[in-house]
């Protein structure tokens, strides 16, 4: 999120596309429910299916399942048609005036595709999509006149280079009458939708955006989040309270877990994993931009082999650079499994996980687990991944795979810290026994290493040295809070500045990552994760009492925007509000007094305000550029996005995604129709699998000729994920015992189905049982003038546990996104019949 | 009539159930064996282990689809038939005028199961060798709510759909709710619960007819517990052994036939 | 932790302190006549299931066996309120389903076999080895990879964060080049 749960309150219009907090962050409607109250807030609901969160909407829009592009595209058009953005907004904080390679071309032009794709290798050169640069003079740190590349500012929206007017000719083929065709969104429906929230372009307005993982599970996600931070930009919703552009995560901790990068190409603090074409830590560190916060990104990952490997990490040997492992491809999910179902793996570690239920082509992903030599699963109850040698059908006699099963303790047992949706990192204590000879999982992972340790101690060779040389001394039995200490980052001796002032005394914390920014010498400096560091070192609680500040507990709220920065603490830097420099007019003023969050004092020549500004404190607005400069010198007073090299917010991206700058719509990998908008049917960077194609298990594709009716999977309030820590509780499985498909009444009048009748739903790659809920909340789509059906299911389910059924993903295509390879649960084809 | 009231916003609502869980929970009542048979509602009932439970009720006029969700529990009736049929005084309004039950005093009659218009209460066997019953329903979390604590069930609450305090504050709450809700174009939006019976303990804010809800319109007091209260009451408890016992089966046996036709339906 | 212990007590009795009712309403009945039939809790947590990171109070016997859970009022996601999820958690931490043992299922076996966890710690340590020195890359066209591809990570998205940063740090330290989690997926 780059707002927070409690920040709802302060929205105008709440637009959930591609989510359903209802059902799956209860908790949000204390905030949602306030904002309708208590400011007349809208609520907005666009969905497959009228869902809990839609039974208390204003305003429910049906969408077909993936094909969000078009509808979000479609309200970018209508905001730009309708001159309904924040234009000072757009042309201050936006690349909008930026202009664009002249030999960039569109799909408005090019049918589908963006300029610079090449067949061969079915990928872009993204170089048609870059900014026009122009040179100016500047003055470089000794002081010397050197003449810099700076991009391009076109003098007006209009100007046909600029990033403005190629989006409003991308978007203005997203008319209202393509949403009906495509989405199946009536028209007046959809323009109720636009209308009420565009009105939040309004400077004294605000929207948020809410989603999940309806806009991520599909091959064009990352596209979809990215026509969501379009849209946002155009009506100056970013930044300020009551906006953003809200992810929604689904686990306690998944927003930490993506911060400590137990994902294939990452490190903690978004670092990113080397790559084999980066041979050494100068190469690497080029990839950090050098006109933006990002200047930095050297010195943390200079922290991070620190922390990592301590006395073995210097400067000589690139502090260590070569411990790390760096990947020559995508190690994500589908390949991940692809390897394992080929034999390549023979190991595989599953922390709190369940790999059987959660998969895609889960039939297919399941064989994987045979062909391991051995599977070490730490967990709390026995699962369908921990006992797939014992499913129901299968020969266990037959499985040579050796299985652990560690007894783990749960987050109730243990202490640690977690990290809400919001950024917001809490710390949980332990408030009760785990049971028998459960341990927590650092107690299991110290002790593994340890032996691991052991086992190599004899070694001499160099590709041992990671495990050697790694620092691993967090007490005889761990203790969380040497962990939590190395996260945060501490002085592995004085860490002092260029006049030699001790900042850091060797052995304390770090108060924070601005003090590896500027150490002189920061490689004496340990931090496992930069953007954490802050989080436990002492702070006030607002009542003059001092913790770590993670622990805080403090009910200050200034400005009662919600805030609360005395509770907990914030990445980074204690931050509630991401970007929130964009608050403030360009100026430095607040757009309104309502949305009053930070600003300029000019009296004191420093932002202040409510939250923590994500900004120089002492940057003044009307500060000019150096292009020269390094880092943040190199951008002015008005540049809002720090993170950015140009200091933008990017309406137009120039790199970064694998499949356009713009969001263009293709259709999901199976479609009940033509694609209505270009004769580019599918993204065309998306890699098809097609291992053991034909067979009954295989990563097999289904056409709506045999496959007609649209199919999407969902979560309940009361499970969750894979099923583990709420099928196995009585009064969860009480609340919803087994497996169930939601059907129209028209489909299944239609199918001769009744409402409680086993039907069976069958897709290419399997087919499952599951109760018939026939409802009301969902109606047939009219796609192209052509009736189609859709469906959905939860995924919860499976043979394990008090509440079982049969498993959504066995149905599920192995297929990912374009850019982050999530695969596609959302869309696919079925069929449903009544069983008997 | 009762000086608080819980108050049940079916507006706010979604369905998240953790009223009906914080009642199992703070209770340490069991789940029951439930099937997926069409519905996100289970239990499918009120049970001795299910005290309250969120109802699903799918609705459409004029075009507009609505999902309703009710909070169902004991209505804390200020007419409470199963206050006036209960032989030992078990059941009874307390001082705050909601329907306490005392299971100690409870010797598993059953009539009040028989008499409540709401079909609220349910008798749970509690010796399964001499069938020794004993009532149980909602109690407004007596416990908690004599101990200045809310309910479980209204603490719980995330969107605030369940409120609770003095009643005629939340009799005010429910109607100003109401005016907004008609004002915002929800032209069936009611309160439930400000006269009937009495006046409820339970007062409801729905955006629909009782009836979409599974409410009846118009709950009536059990005529045949009118007569018994009135003709068995005065007579005092000692000494009107036989005939109170005589019309009391007289009366069961009749409901029971009635209910079991309708379950053969 | 004696930090989180004095925070218990603050919370406890600021919970107590906003869980009051207005003076007119308490006390309407006879608190006597209707004891609390069990402690509300004292204890701050914070719920393990969905992102927003409600505060979670809940009551233990002398074991560290749960007995009550509610909302913490002071957090100030849901002060005090919870959904249904984490309103059982008496019986995830209580339920007779839990692990308790080390469990090992033997190559072809139908069954599991209750271990110690020095066996476990050992025989798991001798097959990362083993796999990870039979398959280790080192280098690829001449540039240092250290890269093991055929042993895997998953996991886990429940997991604190402490969890999670040793998780990375161990696999990465072993050149586990197949690391995802839930976040992915």
């Amino acid at each position: 999120m780059t707002n927070h749960w409690v920040d709802l309150k302060n929205s105008d219009a709440v637009l959930i596309i591609g989510g359903n907090p209802a059902e799956n962050h209860p908790i949000s409607f204390k905030w949602i429910t306030a904002a309708m109250e208590e400011r007349g807030a809208k609520l907005i609901v666009v969905d497959p299916r009228f869902n809990r969160s839609a039974s208390k909407a204003d305003l429910y829009a049906p969408i077909r399942s993936g094909t969000d592009i078009v509808f979000l595209g479609g309200l970018v058009n209508y905001v730009i048609q309708n001159k309904l953005y924040n234009e000072e907004y757009v042309r201050s904080f936006t690349n909008a005036l930026t202009s664009i390679s002249a030999d960039y071309k569109g799909p408005a032009e090019l049918d589908g595709y963006f300029s610079g794709f090449k067949q061969s290798n079915a990928a872009y050169d993204p170089a048609t999509w870059q900014y026009q640069t122009e040179k100016v003079s500047a003055k470089d740190g000794s002081g010397n006149e050197i003449q810099v590349s700076v991009p391009k500012q076109a003098a007006s929206l209009d100007d046909p280079n600029s990033v403005f007017a190629h989006l409003a000719k991308h978007y203005a083929r997203y008319t209202p009458d393509l949403v009906e065709r495509v989405c199946g969104t009536p028209q007046a429906t959809f323009l109720q939708v636009a209308q009420t929230f565009a009105a939040t372009g309004s400077a004294d307005k605000s929207g948020t955006i809410l989603y999940a993982m309806g806009q991520t599970q599909h091959t064009v996600g990352t596209q979809n989040v990215r026509a969501m931070a379009i849209l946002q930009l155009l009506l100056g919703n970013v930044g300020v309270p009551g906006g953003g552009v809200n992810a929604l995560r689904g686990e306690s901790n998944v927003q930490g877990s993506t911060d400590m990068a137990l994902l294939f190409g990452d490190l903690p603090g978004y670092l990113g994993l080397p790559t084999s074409a980066q041979a050494d830590l100068k190469t690497f560190l080029t990839k950090f931009d050098n006109t933006s916060y990002w200047s930095n990104g050297g010195r943390f990952v200079t922290t991070l082999l620190k922390a990592w490997w301590g006395d073995a990490a210097t400067k000589e040997n690139d502090y260590a650079f070569n411990y790390l492992p760096k990947s020559s491809g995508n190690y994500s999910w589908i390949p991940l499994f692809e390897a394992m179902y080929k034999g390549t793996t023979k190991g595989l570690f599953v922390m709190g996980m369940n790999p059987y239920v959660s998969g895609p082509n889960a039939r297919l992903e399941r064989k994987g687990f045979e062909n391991l030599d051995w599977m070490v699963v730490m967990e709390l109850f026995d699962t369908e991944t921990s006992s797939f040698w014992r499913a129901p059908g299968v020969n266990p006699q037959s499985i040579k795979t050796e299985v652990f099963l560690l007894p783990a303790a749960d987050g109730l047992e243990k202490s640690g810290s977690l990290t809400t949706s919001g950024r917001l990192i809490q710390w949980r204590n332990r408030v009760a026994a785990p049971p028998g000879q459960a341990q927590e999982d650092i107690w299991i992972l110290d002790k593994l290493m340890k032996a691991i340790k052991a086992a190599y101690k004899d070694s001499s060779a160099a590709r041992d040295r990671p495990i050697l040389d790694l620092v691993w001394n967090y007490g005889d039995t761990i203790d969380v809070q040497a962990v939590a200490r190395e996260i945060n980052g501490y002085a592995l001796a004085d860490v002092k500045d260029a006049s030699n002032k001790v900042l850091v005394p060797k052995g304390a914390v770090l108060p924070g990552f601005p003090t590896i920014a500027t150490a002189a010498n920061y490689d004496a400096i340990a931090c496992g994760c930069w953007i954490y560091s802050g989080y436990f070192a002492p702070a006030d609680d607002g009542s003059g009492v001092t913790m770590p500040a993670v622990k805080r507990r403090g009910q200050k709220d200034p400005g009662g925007m919600g805030t609360y920065p005395f509770w907990g603490w914030a990445w980074p830097a204690n931050r509630r509000i991401l970007y929130n420099r964009a608050s403030a007019r360009p100026d430095g003023q607040p757009w309104s007094e309502g949305k009053k969050l930070v600003w300029w004092d000019a009296g004191k020549k420093t932002w202040t305000g409510y939250d923590v500004p994500d900004y120089l404190a002492t940057k003044a607005p009307d500060s000019k550029a150096n292009p020269a400069g390094v880092g943040l010198a190199a951008q002015a007073g008005t540049d809002a996005f720090i993170m950015k090299a140009d200091g933008k917010g990017w309406l137009f991206a120039p790199k970064g995604l694998n499949e356009g700058p713009l969001p263009e719509h293709y259709e999901p990998l199976e479609s009940p129709t033509a694609n209505l908008l270009s004769k580019l049917q599918f993204n065309p960077v998306v890699k098809i699998w097609d291992t053991d194609k034909g067979k009954a298990i295989g990563d097999n594709v289904g056409t709506a000729d045999k496959f007609p009716i649209v199919c999407t999977t969902f979560r309940l309030t009361e499970h969750w994920q894979a099923g583990a820590m709420s099928r196995n509780l009585p009064w969860l499985a009480e609340a919803q015992p087994g497996m169930f498909v939601e059907i129209s009444k028209e489909l299944a009048a239609e199918k001769g189905i009744g409402n409680g009748d086993s039907v069976e739903i069958t897709s290419a790659r399997g087919k499952i049982r599951a109760t018939a809920l026939v409802t009301m909340r969902w109606k047939s789509y009219m796609i192209g003038g052509k009736k189609v059906h859709h469906i959905g299911m939860p995924w919860h389910y499976s043979w394990v546990g008090l509440a079982t059924g049969d498993s959504a993903n066995d149905l599920t295509p192995h297929v990912g996104d374009g850019n982050s390879s999530i695969p596609e649960y959302k869309a696919f084809l079925v069929d449903v019949n009544k069983v008997g | 009539m009762s000086s608080i009231a819980m108050l049940v916003d079916t507006s706010k609502c979604t369905a998240c159930r953790g009223c009906q869980i914080a009642c199992k929970q703070w209770w340490d009542l069991a789940a029951t064996r439930t099937k997926q048979t069409g519905s996100y509602e289970n239990p499918r009932d009120l049970s001795p282990e299910t005290w309250s439970r969120v109802t699903f009720n799918e609705y459409e006029a004029g075009g507009k689809l609505q999902w309703l969700f009710l909070n169902l529990g004991c209505m804390h009736c200020t007419q409470a038939a199963c206050v006036d049929v209960c032989p030992t005084g078990a059941l009874q309004h307390n001082d705050t005028g909601f329907v306490s039950l005392d299971r100690e005093q409870c010797n598993g009659c059953g009539y009040c199961v028989e008499a409540c218009p709401f079909r609220i209460p349910r008798l749970d066997v509690v010796n399964t060798l001499t069938g020794e019953a004993k009532a149980s329903k909602c109690t407004l979390c007596q416990d908690r709510v004599t101990n200045g604590l809310t309910p479980a069930c209204v603490k719980t609450c995330p969107p605030g759909a369940l409120q609770f305090g003095d009643r005629t504050a939340m009799l005010s709450v429910a109607r100003k709710r109401v005016d907004t809700l008609k004002a915002q174009g929800v032209a069936q939006a009611r309160t439930y619960g400000e006269t009937e019976l009495g006046g409820l303990g339970r007062l409801y804010v729905l955006t629909a007819p009782p009836t979409a809800y599974g409410l009846p319109e118009a709950p009536e007091y059990p005529a045949l517990v009118n007569l018994w209260h009135n003709l068995a009451q005065p007579l005092g408890y000692a000494g009107a052994g036989l005939m109170t016992a005589g019309l009391a089966v007289n009366w069961l046996l009749t409901r029971r036939a009635r209910l079991s036709n309708v379950e053969e339906k | 932790m004696d930090l989180s212990r004095r925070d218990f007590l603050k919370v406890g009795s600021a919970a107590v302190g906003t869980l009051l009712l207005p003076a007119t309403l308490a006390g309407a009945a006879s608190p006597s006549a209707f004891p609390l039939h069990k402690r509300v809790g004292e204890t701050a947590t914070i719920c393990p299931y969905c992102s927003v990171g409600c505060g979670v109070i809940v009551a233990t016997d002398s074991t560290g066996h749960i007995l009550n859970v509610e909302g913490d009022p002071d957090n100030l996601h849901n002060r005090g309120t919870l959904d249904s999820k984490p309103l059982a958690i008496p019986q995830l931490a209580n339920s007779p389903n839990r692990l308790q043992k080390v469990l090992y299922r033997a190559p072809n076996s139908d069954h599991w076999e209750e271990k110690d966890w020095d066996w476990a710690v050992s025989e798991i340590s001798k097959r990362v080895k083993a796999t990870r020195d039979a398959t280790f890359k080192e280098q690829e066209g001449g540039v240092t990879v250290n890269r093991t591809e055929s042993i895997a990570w998953l996991g886990g998205a429940a997991n604190n964060n402490e969890d999670c940063y040793l998780a990375t740090k161990f696999a990465r330290a072993l050149g586990i080049a197949y690391l995802e989690h839930q976040a992915r997926i």
